[in-house]
């Protein structure tokens, strides 16, 4: 499913500060019950979030008002386990454009470009002036510049370059997904097809 | 150029190479279940696309199944939604199912190697994870995300960038009591959760190929939670001798003909990789996680870490244990346990069952667990009756239930409850992976069976 496309993001963020977040955090499996893609985002980080008796859980960083924002920043190998892409959708569906990390888990990272949203892998020294920036001041505000491929924290001025191949970034940039390349190219499919035996 | 066993089988399964980006990659046969697929099918409807080669993809009921009474309805209306949308997809697209109630039935990653849908040298993906299982037998296999499974209904291509490659050798033997998820468990516990993200691993060395076609899979099985996106090891006389006259595998002069292309498959000597690491076979003892991530796992006569000896978040290290209610330096062996789990695509085989039935025999399930004893396919169950492990389960007070993903995951109604403790055969310990507060403990069918029976943490070479 194509996407709205992604070009610079200017927002606050939402600090997580905890290492090896799994799928299964971001998205519990007894909420993968759905046929179409709607609700993933109310269940975002659910166990985290709520209580087992549906109350908000006050001292999960969703449930606190002084941190907002398009951007979720994250701690080394952020989305590992499942390939569950109903993990990115929620992240996409709870409002979020862009996840940063030191380190994302394969799959994960994989289906967030799928689904618009970009996964920006940063140094861990940079990590942690983000975080110390946002422990500072929790309205601190990032720019996402995909053209340039540079990520800024607006208040110090301090930035970082992030790496994305040049064809998922063009798809980014313009809401394309891969169905639509693999689309123009179907002759050469279907010669590949007839020489590979079932 | 000297070559990979990777590298053989993905370069000849490339139809484009795009710079700076991805591969545009054949996929020779897809597996599908209920979880993944739908919106995979609402977005082909949405764009007016059928699929391109029904017969390359193969679907099966399994992670929303209950595991009793499956011939009722299924009780919960949205398990029964999902069961449903998968047998109406794969009918309108002339896809083959085989559903609940279906004697072909059972989890993905258990029969597509029982009817040969797995094969040497194939590319092989499905919505989940743990496809990575079918690289025992030398396929590239790996889990997509549900964008992905509609390009392969629609294009049977996926866009990937080569993953870099990692030779993992481990030399020797292995003890007594040491099964294949204990080596499994050992390598992610030195390698951790996200040591082998962005590789593709092949396993060589001994300890492979003295391990049957289902060792092999519970290994590549795991390959996934040291972060890589599949692993796999070169087909032997094993291999061939296991796919050999099952229904999909090419019979006759075709069999003759993949039998030239399959021994090709091994890696050249003096082939380059990005990373080795080489072990030996008899460092290697029972395995146990204390954590909630599968790296947290130790040999099961270990005491918990304490933090300074681990590498990274310290906070989330006492998170960790904080969930699981342990403390540092604490002795696994003697804890007591609620809930004992066999089965998922990890040790739902007939191996699996085996091992755990040559512990349990002759004793009684302890009166403190409760056991869930899940086979992985009808054809696991079929093979428990008929070789009489089903009555030494039944003396000792186990039953067994009906094949699916079950407590596993949790998505159907087999969850472990809040806080209580269960030694489990599968895959993952994150929090809530078995139930909304459950605490999981990974260990092999041995630890498992030790544990059922003695209602506590055991080491199995006690009663071997």
């Amino acid at each position: 499913m194509a996407y709205d496309s992604f070009k610079i993001l200017k927002s606050s963020v939402v600090p997580l500060a905890i290492e090896n977040v799994d799928t299964d955090q971001i998205i519990p499996a007894r909420f993968l019950k759905a046929t179409e893609r709607k609700g993933f985002g109310d269940n975002l980080f659910r166990d985290w979030r709520y209580n087992q008796d549906n109350t908000l859980k006050s001292d999960f960083v969703l449930n606190n008002p002084i941190y907002s924002g398009k951007i979720l920043v994250g701690e080394h190998n952020f989305g590992s386990g499942s390939s569950r892409e109903h993990a990115a959708w929620a992240v996409y569906d709870y409002g979020f454009r862009c996840v940063v990390s030191s380190f994302f888990a394969d799959i994960f990272k994989n289906n967030c470009l799928n689904v618009g949203v970009l996964p920006v892998q940063v140094s861990s020294d940079f990590l942690k002036i983000i975080f110390k920036a946002v422990d500072e001041e929790p309205k601190t505000d990032l720019t996402v510049d995909l053209p340039s491929q540079k990520i800024t924290i607006n208040s110090t001025r301090e930035s970082e370059s992030f790496n994305i191949n040049s064809y998922k970034k063009e798809n980014m940039l313009n809401g394309y997904d891969d169905i639509d390349y693999l689309k123009n190219i179907k002759a050469e499919i279907s010669n590949f097809a007839s020489n590979t035996p079932l | 150029m000297k070559k990979t066993l990777f590298d053989k089988v993905w370069d000849s399964h490339i139809v484009k190479s795009i710079k700076d980006g991805p591969d545009v990659l054949f996929i020779d046969r897809h597996m599908i279940h209920e979880v993944t697929s739908p919106v995979a099918f609402l977005g082909l409807k949405k764009r007016g696309l059928p699929v391109l080669y029904p017969e390359r993809t193969f679907a099966t009921a399994d992670h929303n199944t209950p595991t009793v009474n499956q011939h009722l309805p299924v009780a919960d209306p949205l398990s029964r939604n999902q069961l449903k949308a998968l047998e109406e997809n794969a009918k309108i697209h002339g896809i083959s199912y085989w559903g609940l109630g279906h004697k072909k039935n059972g989890i993905v990653h258990v029969v597509g190697p029982e009817y040969g849908i797995t094969q040497p040298g194939a590319t092989i993906v499905c919505g989940d994870s743990h496809t990575s299982t079918h690289g025992a037998f030398g396929a590239i296999a790996f889990g997509i995300g549900t964008s992905e499974v509609e390009m392969v209904l629609s294009t049977q291509c996926i866009m990937q960038p080569k993953p870099k490659k990692m030779l993992i050798t481990i030399n020797g033997s292995l003890n007594e009591g040491v099964t294949p998820k204990d080596v499994a468990l050992f390598i992610i516990s030195k390698l951790t959760t996200s040591g082998a993200t962005g590789y593709f691993v092949e396993y060589a060395g001994e300890v492979f190929r003295d391990l049957s076609m289902e060792g092999r899979m519970t290994v590549c099985n795991l390959s996934i939670e040291m972060g890589a996106r599949g692993g796999m090891v070169a087909p032997d006389q094993k291999t061939y001798e296991y796919i050999k006259e099952r229904e999909f595998t090419p019979k006759g002069k075709e069999w003759d003909k993949a039998m030239t292309y399959w021994k090709t498959l091994y890696t050249d000597e003096g082939s380059i990789f990005d990373k080795e690491l080489t072990f030996d076979g008899t460092e290697i003892d029972p395995m146990i996680t204390f954590g909630t991530n599968p790296g947290m796992g130790m040999s099961i006569t270990k005491a918990i870490p304490s933090a300074k000896d681990i590498e990274g978040g310290e906070s989330t290290y006492a998170k960790s244990l904080a969930y699981m209610g342990f403390s540092e330096g604490e002795s696994m062996i003697g804890k007591s346990i609620d809930y004992v789990f066999i089965g998922s695509c990890t040790n739902g085989r007939i191996e699996d069952f085996r091992a755990f039935a040559s512990i349990i025999k002759g004793y009684k399930r302890a009166s403190n667990v409760t056991a869930w004893l899940v086979p992985g396919s009808h054809k696991v169950l079929q093979a428990i009756k008929d070789e009489g492990l089903l009555e030494i389960l039944e003396n000792a007070e186990f039953k067994l239930r009906e094949p699916g993903c079950s407590a596993c995951l949790a998505m159907n109604e087999d969850k472990i409850p809040a806080g209580k403790y269960a030694v489990s055969t599968s895959n993952r310990n994150f929090e809530g992976r078995q139930g909304p507060g459950a605490r999981t403990l990974l260990a092999s069918p041995l630890v498992a069976a030790a544990a059922a029976i003695t209602g506590k943490i055991t080491d199995p070479r006690t009663l071997i």
